[in-house]
């Protein structure tokens, strides 16, 4: 056995040992890698210990070999845990470098918004589609009969001139309610109907309180027994679900439409009071004779709200002209 | 209607206070609109007799008078009153009185005369409807007596809405008689007496017109006395119901009409030509009305004539040249039924309200007019001291308003309130209002009080026993009724989709109204001719839109004044479009883009809204009616179909051979011409087009290998891409699916009047993998046609 194939482990130990010291501290992975290279590469010195080897009487090997796999064992754990320090200390300072201020606003184009009576007109639509009543619509420039003739409400008569009616010429008008539509929806169809007319009507007034311009909705339920008790039960449930109050008071006051009898106010309690919110009745035999509906086998009722009413008191809006004026502070408020 | 509460209680009078008779009243059907005080509080006024009335030493329009205040001891009172005068009785605020407006009556010196107290004119008590100056009491009215109670003051005032087919409660005795049938109470008031002739007097009166006027009464009153003025409390039930006094006949007779609802007129008869006549006004004639204003009468107008001509429009207005004066002693008192349709609508026609008109046009009651021309005749001759003749009673029987019974039928009743009510009830309530009743087949038949012209058929009965039997205790539930599942075709969208659409992609939705300024609708529409309002609210607000662009402008401007820089709108609605049938209204859907893409944003560059924005928001509509791939846009320029935009900036949307839209920047003319500070983006669809849905038909994807090849390709200006695109695909393969241009360059390298479009084709086949043989073959033919049909090369 030749001296100068025996390896010196001392030495050998001392370097392996300073090496690990300085791995710890290594600042990046080139660094740490030279480390690897000058023990594990090909001509590393642990790599040429272990080559020596192979030269030694079988215990020697043992012995020996035990002892530098102990020493690479070593050498690997300390490079191994340097490398996994030195890549997660790169990824956090990527992940900070990286850091974006996530309160600032989003990309994107803006959303719009429905206009508030577009918003009443659906939940109306929604609660009473449910009762089955289905969209009718009918012109805006009406002529007098289906605005008034028909709805009973003849040439000269007084109820005439309180609807402060637009006109074109003797004949040709604004429509001044969405009655007509029911004429319409009859004149079209037999019993059972069951339509909600919602739209722009018209009236000659201007003022803090009255729009020139305004939207009402009518609904009708026409069959054979369609009675008040169930324009009353139909009405106070309908209201009640729209301003989703179950004590909701509905109040039918005696009044007088030419297009039914009997005819009603609802009121409703608000506020400690009562509050005007629309008209309502039993449709006129008159009117179902106009068209060509038998009244002694067809009854049924109609009811006329204020879409602008229920929009105000549904979101709080104290001023009608709002409505009109479109102003993007006001639209902005409703989605 | 207003009136004094005591009036009505004089005729009927619930244990009710004040606000309960209020709330009775409205939930019978009479609205109680207002409940005032009749005299706003005061204290310490009585009536007192002015002894004396000297001359102030000191001041030339102050008078010193002693009073009698029934304190047993005159009283100094110093007066500026002209009316002060001995004798008088008045009204005197004794030193401690507290008047309306704060007003304490001290002990003062006035230049230098000591007063003890105020001798008071109306509007120092808050009474309105008197003259100025002392109120002037009777003679007889008691000094001492606290003048509250001697004018009945602690009144209150009870206003009433009327519904049109209630004329009959326009009088104290019509809602007398609803309020005695509400709480089941019999009837008072006054005694109505037959007074007799006293002279052989009359006047001859034709009756001409007995279908407008079926009965007419009038009465011939002599000796009036022409200094007597009008009593005290009859000028109170005027005020308390809103009327000023104006002449001592002439109140009688408002005052009958207020108490029994007929209207009356009297005709000074010394100012007559001769006989009447009851007639239609002739064309052409005239009649100057009691206000001074010429009435231009016309045919289908009752008058009331003497030989010379219109005296009175009947049940209107009367005539100013035979009225009452202030030396009248010989009237003739008319009282008459005029039919409603004879009435109704012609005082409007001259801008005229009267109280008669307002009340024959409701309908009064045909049996009434003898009655009240008797209760009238009863108060002149009481109060002035008149001579009646008899009463000339003209009638048409055939011409009366004739009620048959009505069949009323407890099975009907039933029906129509959803609940019964007993036999006993029915005849009960409705005996109340005094409805005759006789049992029949089947229910009764019922006949209405001449006053209640109103209740003519089956549910007009129904109703007053819904009222009577009260709303509130009418039952209320929800029908119970056969289901069904209502059709919802797929190929129509609800319009509520698209809306939704329009508000993601950032569109506030605006309301405007339909009526704007012609001059705005004839700059965006200079080929329409817009239909115009007969009676506007104002000029802006008088031409019906033929486009919604008018109403997006106006609310566009009204936001830029506030400060808005950025405005995305949409409306829905009709436009009014006059054509050749008559006038379109045609429900359309519109939208305005003003300023950035998008809103300033920190990671985004700003930009303008161009009309590709446009186009793509439009786009994403299309995709909802599945119509996206099949609209043509077309260019405006060589149609008139839309002058407001830029001729090369906008579009024409066709699908089929139907017109979807426009789309397109507001030509720049209009952009000045309108005051704008940008360029406004406008699109206007039509909704009957865009509602269609087209039905998805699933296509398989095909399981071969897609090839892309690009092009770049030196194109015309004059040539278009979508001209381009239909070209590549003329002829071509089914495998060339889509052909798309990516890229558009303009410059250095291309020359001018062209530009470089690169454009890729996606080719894919059904059946099997596509070898570079058939691209080859594809792009070949395809660059050959592109050659031939418009000079088209790859750009090298």
């Amino acid at each position: 056995m030749s001296n100068d194939a025996n390896v010196d482990f001392n030495e050998l130990s001392l370097a392996l040992d300073a090496a690990i010291l300085s791995i710890a501290s290594v600042p990046d992975l080139p660094t740490l890698d030279g480390f690897r290279v000058q023990f594990l590469g090909k001509k590393g010195a642990l790599t040429e210990a272990m080559k020596g080897l192979g030269k030694l009487s079988p215990d020697d090997k043992r012995t020996q070999g035990a002892i530098l796999h102990g020493l690479r064992q070593k050498l690997e754990q300390a490079l191994d845990s340097r490398k996994q320090a030195l890549e997660s200390a790169q990824l956090a300072e990527r992940l900070a470098r990286e850091t974006v201020d996530i309160t600032l606003p989003g990309r994107g184009q803006a959303m719009g918004s429905l206009h508030p009576v577009t918003l009443t007109l659906r939940r109306i639509e929604d609660l009473l589609g449910q009762l089955g009543f289905s969209v009718a619509e009918g012109p805006e420039v009406e002529d007098d009969f289906h605005n008034f003739t028909a709805l009973n409400i003849p040439e000269s008569h007084p109820a005439r001139a309180m609807h402060d009616t637009f006109y074109f010429d003797a004949t040709t008008l604004l429509r001044t309610h969405t009655s007509p539509v029911q004429i319409r929806a009859m004149e079209q169809q037999q019993p059972p109907l069951r339509i909600i007319a919602p739209g722009r009507v018209y009236r000659c007034d201007s003022d803090a309180t009255h729009s020139p311009m305004f939207h009402q909705i009518e609904g009708l339920w026409v069959d054979e027994s369609v009675s008040f008790a169930h324009l009353k039960g139909v009405v106070q449930v309908f209201l009640q679900r729209f301003f989703e109050r179950d004590d909701l008071q509905v109040r039918f006051r005696p009044s007088f439409f030419p297009f039914t009898e009997p005819s009603a106010e609802m009121d409703m309690s608000w506020n400690g009071g009562w509050l005007e919110i629309g008209g309502c009745g039993m449709v006129h035999p008159n009117v179902l004779a106009h068209v060509g509906i038998d009244s002694e086998r067809y009854q049924g009722f109609a009811f006329g709200l204020g879409l602008e009413r229920l929009t105000m008191l549904r979101y709080g809006i104290n001023d009608l002209r709002l409505f009109f004026e479109n102003d993007l502070r006001f639209l902005e408020q409703f989605a | 209607m207003r009136f004094s509460e005591q009036w009505l209680r004089e005729w009927v009078n619930p244990a009710l206070s004040s606000e309960q008779l209020g709330a009775q009243l409205t939930m019978a059907g009479l609205e109680l609109d207002a409940l005032e005080l009749a005299a706003p509080a005061f204290s310490g006024v009585v009536v007192a007799r002015i002894l004396e009335a000297v001359q102030h030493p000191d001041a030339d329009k102050l008078r010193v008078c002693q009073v009698d205040d029934g304190s047993g001891q005159p009283v100094q009172v110093v007066c500026g009153a002209p009316n002060a005068r001995a004798g008088l009785m008045a009204v005197f605020a004794r030193v401690g009185a507290e008047l309306p407006g704060n007003l304490s009556i001290k002990q003062a010196k006035l230049r230098g005369v000591e007063s003890f107290g105020m001798l008071c004119g109306a509007s120092e008590l808050g009474l309105d409807g008197y003259n100025d100056g002392l109120l002037e009491l009777p003679a007889d009215a008691p000094a001492g007596v606290d003048f509250r109670s001697y004018l009945k003051l602690d009144d209150h005032i009870f206003e009433l809405g009327i519904t049109p087919n209630r004329g009959d409660c326009l009088s104290i005795l019509g809602l007398a008689r609803e309020t005695a049938a509400q709480n089941n109470l019999a009837l008072g008031g006054p005694e109505l007496v037959v007074i007799p002739p006293a002279s052989t007097a009359r006047i001859d009166v034709k009756l001409s017109a007995p279908a407008a006027c079926p009965r007419y009464c009038a009465r011939v009153i002599e000796g009036l006395n022409n200094q007597a003025v009008t009593p005290l409390w009859l000028c109170e039930n005027l005020r308390r119901s809103g009327l000023r006094p104006i002449h001592p006949i002439v109140d009688v007779a408002n005052y009958v009409m207020l108490e029994l609802g007929q209207p009356l007129h009297a005709f000074d008869l010394d100012r007559l030509a001769g006989p009447l006549e009851v007639r239609l006004a002739h064309t052409g004639e005239t009649m100057i009305g009691l206000d001074g204003k010429t009435l231009n009468l016309e045919s289908d107008m009752l008058v009331i004539a003497d030989p010379t001509g219109p005296v009175a429009m009947a049940g209107v207005i009367g005539g100013q040249n035979s009225g009452v004066t202030s030396g009248t002693t010989r009237i003739v008192l008319e009282s008459a039924y005029f039919a409603p349709e004879a009435i109704a609508g012609r005082a409007r026609r001259f801008g005229l309200h009267t109280d008669a008109a307002h009340r024959f046009e409701r309908g009064t009651d045909p049996e009434l007019p003898r009655i009240a021309i008797e209760r009238a005749t009863e108060l002149l001759c009481e109060l002035y001291g008149g001579v009646p003749g008899a009463v000339e009673e003209l009638l048409s029987s055939e011409h009366m308003p004739q009620h048959a019974p009505i069949l009323l039928r407890p099975t009907r009743i039933e029906r129509m309130l959803g609940f019964s009510l007993s036999d006993e009830r029915v005849e009960s309530l409705l005996t109340r209002l005094g409805i005759m009743l006789e049992r029949t087949d089947g229910g009764w038949k019922a006949t209405a009080p001449s006053h209640r012209h109103d209740i003519r058929i089956e549910v007009d009965l129904i109703e007053e026993l819904a009222r009577l039997h009260g709303y509130d205790h009418l039952p209320a539930r929800l029908p119970v009724a056969p289901m069904d599942i209502e059709a919802r075709p797929e190929n129509q969208i609800s319009l509520h989709a698209l809306k939704d659409r329009l508000v993601s992609l950032g569109y506030r939705e605006v309301i405007t109204y339909s009526f704007v300024d012609t001059p705005l609708l004839t700059k965006l529409t200079p080929n329409l001719t817009p239909l115009v309002l007969a009676n506007p609210i104002s000029s802006e607000m008088a031409a019906m839109r033929t486009t919604l662009w008018a109403g997006l402008i106006n609310a566009l401007k009204y936001n830029l004044n506030r400060q808005q820089g950025r405005v995305r709108l949409f409306e829905s609605g009709l436009r009014f479009v006059p054509d050749m049938a008559g006038l379109k209204q045609e429900p359309m859907l519109a939208g305005l883009v003003f300023g950035d893409e998008r809103p300033e944003q920190w990671g985004h560059k700003a930009r303008k809204t161009d009309f590709f924005d446009v186009k793509g928001d439009i786009e994403a509509l299309l995709e909802l009616n599945g119509a996206k791939g099949h609209v043509q846009w077309l260019r405006t320029a060589d149609t008139s179909a839309c002058p407001a935009l830029h001729p090369g900036i906008s579009a024409r949307l066709m699908l089929d051979d139907e017109e979807l839209g426009w789309v397109g920047l507001l030509h720049p003319s209009l952009e000045s011409a309108l005051d704008l500070p940008g360029k406004v983006l406008l699109f206007e669809l039509r909704q009957s087009a865009v509602l269609q849905r087209r039905k998805t038909r699933f296509q398989p994807a095909s399981r071969f290998p897609i090839i892309r090849r690009d092009l770049a390709l030196l194109v015309p200006d004059a040539v278009s891409s979508a001209e381009l695109i239909a070209c590549v695909m003329d002829d071509a393969p089914a495998f060339l699916r889509e052909v798309e241009v990516f890229d558009v360059y303009r410059g250095q390298g291309v020359p001018d009047t062209y530009a470089s479009l690169a454009i890729r084709l996606i080719l894919q086949d059904n059946e099997r993998t596509l070898g570079d043989a058939d691209v080859d073959a594809l792009i070949c033919d395809a660059l050959a046609r592109l050659q031939t049909r418009f000079g088209i090369s790859l750009r090298t």
